[in-house]
């Protein structure tokens, strides 16, 4: 399989990773190896693996997996997304400055203010659709620029090239938080990003049934540094863990092609309600990121937000819903709603929050994969 | 919005139950309990997971949901499926199937229910006639499977449901090949529908289940007592792991029937093939009554090689697919009919039921299908 796997198309490889790797049986699913640890066979010899938090035949097949996906030199699982991203911020060093999408997610927010803060490491926040703003908020001491896009919940779409362009003249790290599109979609790299960051619970895992995190390094040395951390702070996804999201990844690529349909079905169906104020989705031909996300990607994704005319019919909304789970979380198979303002992103101070317009008129839509005639006709009695 | 008039990639998704009661969790808890707590003596929904599991409920709810039956059962692998809804026969009876049975049921037939007294008579289910000439006065059910494997023979479902009805006959299907969302037998008069749920319900080639259900309430009572007393019930762990594999069937079943199409035409045209056995195919002699059945040609299909001899060299040069038997998932799966899936059944009466050397199975994958012609075809020309 490996021998003819670099000529096949991403989404063949996506269903055959780790297929009869097994030497012992040929088994098509890879084994989960529960142990923690492994027999030397002698003083100063080792198998290959001596330690799980150090490696792990089953979570390393999954990070092969990732880089392969990615087209990066490395790849690192972690137990949740937001342990991928901690890590990464473990590679900076006090008195180091980041500069970060504004329109992100809130727990980045809340471990950079809360957790990082405490360490010397500072953030400014500003709008990355805007690469003038980006550029007036680099300083001397600033040494990454982080970004999602499209973002998260106002589906902002930032300029991956000029970006990249920018880190390479200020000699950033470019890290690109990529969970709302994956590489299927959008391929950071490609604009010379550093680092990819995954909330590998999303569109990875695809089935709201696992935590997982996942960073990808452009690089060897990159990848190495990233490793040590990994290895030294110890976050990473447990093994059984690691199999399940091996499974997912194998319906990636047909799940991703149904949350894009349907998502763009309901975008444009909401656009015609009268309770309706505002639809955010990249997939809309007047949303101000459109054109630069047809350059940059190759789908507009499953992620859209929505304002509705009062606060009133947000909350009615998420009460009459039937067939969507009003939760946190995205990217699986069953569509969720998300109050951004409450949920996702209530540790953004409030005046920051309004600033943004993450109100609490403002609903987010996973849009799963189930028929999307079902969504809408969900959507529509909930609006009613 | 009850599950029942949700579409079907919607009923899915969601099942029977979708979030959890007690802590609103999207996936369903696995419950790995043996055994259930009586307060104060007293036994509730659940007391022993052999007879009622919750995480093993939602496939049993989900089959019969999908199927149209009022109750489901879930089981260790196909097999144990097929053996416990055989259990509604009686020493004394006598079973008619297909000739080219899988053979996995030929093997239990044929050497597991005669020493319960349970005999067999093995028909061209395609021709009614032959099927009512072989019922005899202690007849008491007919075991199908529509498309036959490999061979893909048609069987009349609604006619040959008739002829059971009339003569009082239980009807079993095995519905594997083409899973609820391509062909719903109870609706045209089966009576009780076994899936390996190891294939496409499953999807992944990554567990073993079987499921099985009947639209007839007193017939369910009776599965439900064999399977609780016999007991190979599917564990908890893998009943998640089927519940969260239905999800993306319908996306994995019409790409694989998709690829099973472009397949097909294409080795249908090269030389190196002298036959290609798909419902899907214009030429395919029982297209009409197929589609008169079923929704869908499906995601497999057979096909002959002009030389027998050249089969062990494809079976080398291949690399995409996987050469194993059992198909239905999301990778593409190679079979050695003669070898492999139907190794159980005499060399003989392979030969006289057209299941030659010379025959391959398919079932696709999702892969690219541009990869996986590019990989036959160079297997193909050696």
């Amino acid at each position: 399989m490996t021998a003819c796997s670099q000529q096949l198309t991403l989404e063949s490889r996506l269903v055959n990773f780790g297929v009869g790797r097994d030497e012992r049986t040929g088994g098509i699913s890879f084994p989960i190896y529960p142990s923690a640890t492994y027999r030397h066979p002698g003083v100063g010899e080792s198998t290959g693996y001596d330690y799980t938090r150090s490696g792990n035949p089953t979570r390393q097949l999954l990070e092969e997996a990732f880089a392969q996906l990615e087209g990066g030199a490395r790849g690192l699982a972690f137990a949740s997304g937001m342990a991928a991203l901690t890590t990464l911020f473990l590679h900076f060093s006090a008195g180091d400055h980041l500069v970060v999408s504004q329109d992100l997610y809130g727990g980045t927010y809340r471990v950079l203010a809360q957790v990082f803060g405490k360490f010397g490491l500072t953030a400014s926040y500003v709008d990355t659709t805007d690469v003038a703003a980006v550029a007036a908020a680099i300083r001397p001491e600033t040494k990454a620029l982080l970004i999602e896009t499209p973002g998260n919940p106002l589906l902002g779409v930032a300029d991956l090239a000029a970006l990249g362009a920018l880190c390479r003249e200020h000699g950033l790290l470019y890290l690109v938080d990529n969970t709302f599109l994956t590489p299927l979609l959008q391929r950071p790299f490609a604009y010379g990003a550093d680092v990819t960051i995954y909330s590998a619970t999303k569109y990875f895992g695809g089935h709201n049934d696992l935590c997982a995190g996942a960073l990808v390094a452009r690089t060897p040395e990159l990848g190495e540094r990233l490793y040590f951390l990994q290895n030294s702070t110890g976050g990473i996804l447990p093994p059984q863990d690691c199999w399940l999201l091996l499974r997912s990844l194998k319906t990636l690529g047909l799940r991703l092609e149904r949350h894009c349909a349907n998502a763009g079905e309901v975008a444009r169906w909401l656009k015609a309600h009268p309770k309706v104020t505002a639809v955010y989705y990249p997939g809309l031909e007047d949303h101000p990121g459109h054109e630069l996300s047809q350059r940059q990607t190759s789908g507009f994704g499953g992620m859209l937000s929505f304002r509705v005319d009062t606060a009133e019919t947000a909350r009615k909304v998420l009460k009459k819903l039937q067939l969507i789970s009003f939760a946190e979380s995205l990217g699986g198979v069953e569509s969720l709603m998300t109050l951004p303002a409450v949920q996702t992103h209530a540790d953004i101070p409030v005046q920051e929050r309004l600033r943004l317009g993450i109100c609490e008129r403002l609903l987010r839509l996973s849009v799963g994969i189930e028929s999307s005639c079902d969504i809408i006709a969900d959507l529509e009695q909930a609006l009613a | 919005m009850s599950a029942k008039t949700y579409r079907p990639a919607t009923l899915l998704v969601h099942q029977g139950m979708d979030r959890d009661p007690h802590t609103g969790a999207s996936a369903i808890p696995i419950y790995q309990a043996s055994t259930y707590h009586h307060p104060g003596g007293v036994g509730g929904e659940y007391d022993y997971a052999r007879s009622g599991n919750p995480s093993r409920q939602q496939v049993e709810e989900a089959i019969a949901l999908l199927e149209g039956g009022v109750r489901g059962f879930a089981y260790a692998s196909g097999m144990a499926a097929i053996g416990s809804a055989l259990a509604l026969l009686r020493s004394g009876d006598h079973l008619i199937a297909p000739e080219d049975l899988y053979g996995g049921s030929w093997r239990y037939l044929n050497t597991v229910l005669p020493q319960q007294g349970i005999s067999a008579t093995y028909v061209d289910t395609t021709d009614l006639g032959k099927v009512a000439a072989a019922i005899t006065p202690q007849t008491r059910a007919l075991f199908l499977e529509t498309p036959s494997n490999p061979l893909f023979k048609i069987t009349d479902l609604r006619g040959v449901a008739a002829l059971a009805k009339e003569r009082q006959l239980l009807t079993f299907l095995d519905n594997t090949f083409m899973t609820p969302l391509l062909q719903r037998p109870l609706e045209l008069g089966i009576d009780v529908v076994i899936h390996s749920a190891t294939k496409f319900l499953g999807g992944h080639s990554d567990l073993l289940a079987g499921l099985v259900t009947t639209a007839d309430p007193e017939l369910g009572k009776r599965l439900k007592h064999f399977q609780n007393a016999f007991g190979a019930v599917l564990a908890p762990f893998d009943s998640f792991l089927l519940a969260r594999g239905l999800k993306t069937l319908k996306l994995r079943l019409e790409a694989g029937q998709a690829n099973a199409q472009v397949l097909a035409e294409r080795l249908a045209a090269h030389p190196a093939v002298a036959r290609v056995y798909y419902p899907g195919l214009d030429d395919f002699a029982a297209r009409d009554l197929h589609f008169a059945q079923a929704a869908g040609a499906g995601a497999v299909l057979s096909f002959a090689l002009r030389d027998a001899g050249a089969v062990p060299g494809l079976l080398q040069r291949v690399r995409l697919p996987i050469i194993a038997p059992s198909l239905g998932g999301v990778e593409t799966i190679l079979t050695h009919c003669w070898s492999m899936s139907h190794a159980a059944i005499p060399a003989e009466v392979k030969q006289s039921l057209g299941i030659g050397p010379e025959l391959l199975r398919l079932a696709a994958g999702i892969e690219d299908v541009e990869d996986l012609w590019a990989d036959l075809e160079q297997a193909l020309a050696g």
